[in-house]
């Protein structure tokens, strides 16, 4: 951990571009915006961290950025290319961009090793053997070489939290979504977690884009923090961390992490309280 | 980072002879103890009248299993006993067989096609709550020969109950499964070879043990439906009937355990194939 190499990254590739991206829920009957007019440019290489009220619209933006929901106006692009815009509202599925799920979802009936190599079998992209080959490597490199051969009942929810992650970093994907993986993790756990992740995040300088409602981790794990509003969503608030990297858990008491969190939360709690308001106007 | 080591996940296995192992079993002792105590219970109850001078109700019409042992060792001598066995088992596997075969394919079918769930599962519904029984004499008119019928009512028995089951566990897997395993370049048919069909083995072996139970009980019923009848003689259905004809209450009672013991061998068998079939589902 001692070895993290500079702050910013050599990376060259998963610029996302999210440009007026509205979307509309059930656009015949009761119509829920649930995104509306949002935009955001995320760098090459950035850990982008969504912050936002529950239910403001964080997941829709990434199901649409990984092709599970379709947008009805404005446009995405990776790299530069189209994923989904005006003519193609549903972006194509692809490794390109892993999902990394809340609550995790790795395949109960493989070993930890089968599921990292099922990308690269499925994709076609190299042999049953090679892949195996290296799924044990990717695991062993990320501490779990002892659990390869066990199934994801058998080991712990940090190990196949840090499992999952390996999954899709497999496939050398330009984009990582996550989707509030760490929720409902313990504390200790999750510190162990974040720092699991930052080390691979150096290794590997994928860009990541990543849904919490943990704003420590939140300004823990990110480059930039971005404060959602409540619903339609919108980019309310970036934070700029200027924390350098490499980091670790002593930067939690640090004057610097305590204001940006600080800064975080009064923009996260103004929205709070607006989604509260309108659940209250939907009631009344 | 944790190490795997450290953690207290990890479980040192402990290495114990197989006689250790018989010897420590307490779960099998005491459920041998139990068959010995309902035994010698019922021993004393059916002799009450012998012994105590008044009969017990119900269990004292029943002849005590020393006597049922005693008819039991001449029956075995018995070419048809064996038959009966032999009859009855083939009639269960193959209305078994033949439902597993038509009904797996059917309930994924409607699992992963909305059409063909649309269009067949509504008169699925209308004839799944007719029970096996009420189909007997229409097949007895409908097909040629006894033992077709037979075969027919069998099937239908778990034909029913193994397609719910299929269709029920193929719809409930879950989205996150499906929805990471596109997201790392599954195709259509990676998706149902690798998610659904795995996803949906519990269930399959869950109808499997419910419809063996099942394909019995109406095995059995139906052998004594139709009788010993030149075409479809014997089964342990059967042999109970013309026990009963016969009035050996010894005999009746030997082929009643003789089916307990027919159904529980089936039962074993499917549960030892579920374990080898799903050995993530085997791990505590």
């Amino acid at each position: 951990m001692d070895q993290r190499v500079s702050p910013k990254p050599q990376a060259t590739k998963g610029a996302i571009s999210i440009r007026n991206v509205t979307k509309i829920y059930d656009p015949e009957g009761v119509n829920v915006l649930a995104v509306d007019d949002c935009s955001l440019e995320i760098g090459a290489g950035e850990v982008c961290m969504i912050v936002g009220p529950s239910g403001c619209g964080k997941t829709t933006l990434l199901n649409a950025i990984a092709g599970f929901h379709s947008i009805t106006l404005g446009e995405i692009y990776l790299d530069g290319e189209l994923l989904c815009g005006q003519e193609k509202p549903l972006s194509d599925q692809g490794a390109d961009r892993v999902v990394v799920f809340q609550n995790g979802a790795l395949f109960p009936w493989k070993t930890l090793m089968d599921n990292v190599a099922y990308g690269p079998i499925v994709q076609g992209v190299m042999s049953k053997k090679d892949a195996r080959e290296k799924a044990r490597h990717m695991l062993a490199e990320a501490g779990l070489g002892d659990v390869a051969e066990k199934y994801p009942g058998e080991v712990s929810s940090g190990m196949a939290r840090r499992a999952e992650i390996v999954r899709a970093l497999i496939n050398d994907p330009k984009v990582l979504l996550l989707d509030e993986p760490y929720r409902a993790m313990d504390a200790l756990t999750k510190s162990i977690m974040h720092e699991a992740l930052l080390e691979m995040y150096d290794r590997t300088k994928v860009t990541i884009f990543f849904i919490t409602h943990d704003l420590e981790e939140a300004i823990f794990l990110g480059d930039r923090v971005v404060v959602m509003t409540t619903r339609p969503a919108r980019a309310k608030k970036i934070v700029e961390v200027d924390i350098p990297r490499p980091r670790d858990y002593h930067i939690l008491s640090s004057e610097r992490f305590r204001t940006l969190v600080q800064e975080t939360k009064d923009a996260v709690h103004e929205e709070a309280i607006k989604a509260f308001e309108a659940g209250e106007r939907e009631l009344a | 980072m944790a190490t795997v080591v450290d953690s207290p996940h990890a479980r040192a296995p402990v290495q114990r002879s197989r006689w250790q192992k018989l010897h420590a079993n307490t779960k099998l002792w005491r459920g041998i103890m139990a068959v010995i105590c309902a035994l010698v219970l019922w021993e004393i109850g059916s002799r009450w009248d012998e012994w105590v001078g008044f009969q017990l109700p119900f269990v004292g019409l029943i002849p005590p299993p020393t006597d049922v042992a005693r008819a039991w060792g001449e029956v075995i001598f018995l070419s048809g006993y064996w038959e009966s066995w032999y009859l009855s088992f083939k009639r269960v596997l193959g209305g078994f067989l033949a439902a597993q075969l038509v009904g797996i394919p059917l309930g994924l079918l409607m699992a992963v096609n909305r059409y063909f769930r649309e269009i067949f599962f509504p008169p699925f519904e209308v004839l799944r709550p007719i029970p096996p029984l009420a189909w007997v004499p229409a097949s007895l008119i409908f097909w040629p020969t006894n033992e077709m019928s037979i075969a027919f009512v069998t099937f239908l028995g778990a034909f029913f109950t193994i397609v719910i089951n299929v269709l029920g566990g193929a719809r409930s897997i879950d989205i996150r499964l499906l929805r990471a395993a596109q997201s790392m370049g599954a195709s259509q048919w990676h998706l149902f070879s690798r998610i659904v069909l795995p996803g949906t083995l519990p269930s399959i072996f869950t109808g499997a043990a419910v419809g063996m139970g099942i394909t019995w009980e109406v095995v059995l019923a139906a052998e004594m439906i139709s009788g010993g009848g030149t075409q479809a003689g014997g089964g342990l259905g059967f042999f109970i009937w013309n026990s009963y004809m016969g009035g050996s209450l010894e005999q009746i009672v030997v082929g009643m355990i003789s089916i307990g013991i027919a159904g529980y061998l089936s039962s074993s068998a499917i549960r030892y194939l579920g374990d080898l079939s799903m050995p993530w589902r085997r791990m505590f």
